[in-house]
């Protein structure tokens, strides 16, 4: 589904990518862990098209961004730490506008569903700047998978969020309905506990997700597959069934030191 | 998805969260006055002085406003993320330009509508002529829009608040003087005839700002 070649990327003198290579399967949930600093945010805003690579090849359903534009666009669902929501309009108002620009049909039963699954439809009339901050994180994969993406890429989207904001994250990233377009309704995702290691990791049905993080913990928690970014470079690559949890952290400090 | 659907999708979330807050026409419509009112007090013209200062008063009145509305017009765009939502749309980069702009026209055109006539008593001069209402649309087109692709520029800066009226102005001055020019003669009881020159170079002025601008904002606003 993602295919990456060595991808570089700098900015003036400061080098983020320097030879990127990397290749993610459909259906994999990928966590992409390293220190601040390291091109995470740099090798997805590529990915998602709103950065222009220095040089190499990205290809994204076989399509290339820089010549397939909107095509690419369409496949992908971005996640990140800002919510991409506007703070004065509402909770529907906001997914009602992202519809129109991703040209849905059907949008209203959509929004509907969306707004139920995220767990917001008694808030659906909100202004989102009025929203907890987990509120609007939770709006915000709505918005993410309002158009059914076949890829997700999640950019630190658990920064400040609290325990049991997070918690709820989990549970909508390792949501199965997730995959059919959210058209199930989840479970109640406030009360709920964290999602057990690795087993829905790859949140299914097609969807492909990367997801970038600082939190070991949490890469672990809900990746098939690590992988670890240290200055522009590729330094590890491992399945999550191969990982011990408990050496992870001496290697990760060993590889980023 | 067509380009004018967008275009209106762009506008219509504009108009529906300034509807919500009035936080940008607010302010807008508060400074235009005041320093209508500052100008009023502080010449204190009568007759063909009062006619000649007007033109100036008044486009330079509609100019600091207009910076004002074009910067938080992006500011909102970048408070939360949100200018990476519309550019990962899949639609045309221009789109999201001119429905920015048709939005941000819209509230300059508010101010104006608000401005014209308080002007128009203050002065003494007779602006609310439909030529006038051609010179002040032609006059707003074109700024608004490279007002709207350096306000994207100016949001990526350190210093932005600063820094959009430091590229605009020198921009926009020749739509400015050829608005003030064109507004002086009506002012003076002049037809639309009278300004035909004027009117033919802010045509072409907001034509090359409107082409230029859609052929760069997509460089502009990728890393």
């Amino acid at each position: 589904m993602i295919e990456i070649s060595n991808l570089v990327k700098h900015f003036g003198p400061r080098i983020a990518l320097s030879g990127v290579n990397l290749s993610v399967e459909t259906g994999e949930f990928v966590t992409l862990v390293g220190p601040n600093g390291a091109g995470k945010t740099t090798l997805l805003r590529i990915l998602a098209t709103l950065t222009r690579p220095t040089s190499g090849t990205v290809r994204l359903a076989g399509l290339d961004p820089a010549r397939s534009g909107d095509s690419v666009r369409r496949r992908i669902g971005f996640l990140s730490h800002r919510t991409l929501l506007y703070e004065d309009l509402t909770a529907e108002q906001n997914l009602r506008f992202y519809a129109r620009m991703y040209d849905l049909d059907q949008a209203s039963p959509r929004i509907q569903n969306l707004l139920e699954w995220v767990g917001l439809a008694g808030r659906r009339y909100d202004l989102v700047g009025k929203l907890s901050r987990g509120m609007q994180q939770r709006l915000a994969v709505a918005r993410a998978v309002l158009h059914r993406p076949r890829v997700l890429l999640l950019d630190e989207p658990y920064t400040g969020l609290d325990p049991q904001a997070a918690r709820a994250l989990t549970d909508l990233l390792t949501e199965p309905s997730n995959m059919k377009g959210s058209e199930a309704a989840p479970s109640n995702m406030k009360g709920s506990e964290a999602a057990p290691p690795s087993t829905k990791g790859s949140i299914d049905e097609g969807r492909t997700i990367l997801m970038t993080t600082h939190n070991l913990e949490r890469g672990l928690q809900v990746g098939r597959r690590v992988v670890v970014l240290v200055h522009g470079h590729i330094v590890y690559d491992e399945r999550r069934d191969a990982i011990d949890p408990a050496m992870f952290s001496e290697t990760y400090r060993t590889l980023t030191a | 998805m067509n380009f004018l659907r967008t275009v209106w999708a762009i506008v219509g979330k504009d108009v529906a969260a300034e509807l919500h807050t009035r936080e940008m026409i607010n302010a807008m419509l508060v400074f235009s006055v005041l320093v209508l009112l500052v100008f009023s007090f502080a010449l204190d013209l009568r007759g063909a002085a009062a006619r000649a200062a007007a033109p100036g008063v008044l486009w330079a009145t509609v100019a600091f406003a207009g910076t004002l509305g074009l910067g938080r017009s992006l500011a909102r765009e970048r408070q939360t993320g949100c200018i990476d939502g519309l550019l990962l749309a899949p639609v045309e980069r221009s789109a999201i330009l001119l429905g920015k702009a048709l939005g941000n026209l819209a509230f300059i055109a508010v101010v104006e509508g608000v401005l014209l006539p308080l002007l128009s008593a203050l002065f003494g001069v007779p602006l609310l002529r439909p030529a006038m209402l051609l010179v002040t649309v032609l006059g707003t087109v074109g700024y608004a829009v490279v007002g709207t692709l350096l306000a994207a520029i100016a949001i990526n800066t350190r210093a932005q608040e600063v820094m959009l009226p430091i590229l605009l102005i020198p921009l926009a001055i020749p739509a400015l003087i050829a608005a003030v020019r064109a507004t002086g003669v009506l002012a003076d009881g002049g037809a639309l005839a009278d300004v035909g020159g004027w009117i033919r170079l802010l045509v072409v002025y907001d034509l090359v700002i409107v082409a230029v601008s859609m052929l760069t904002f997509g460089f502009v606003v990728e890393e």
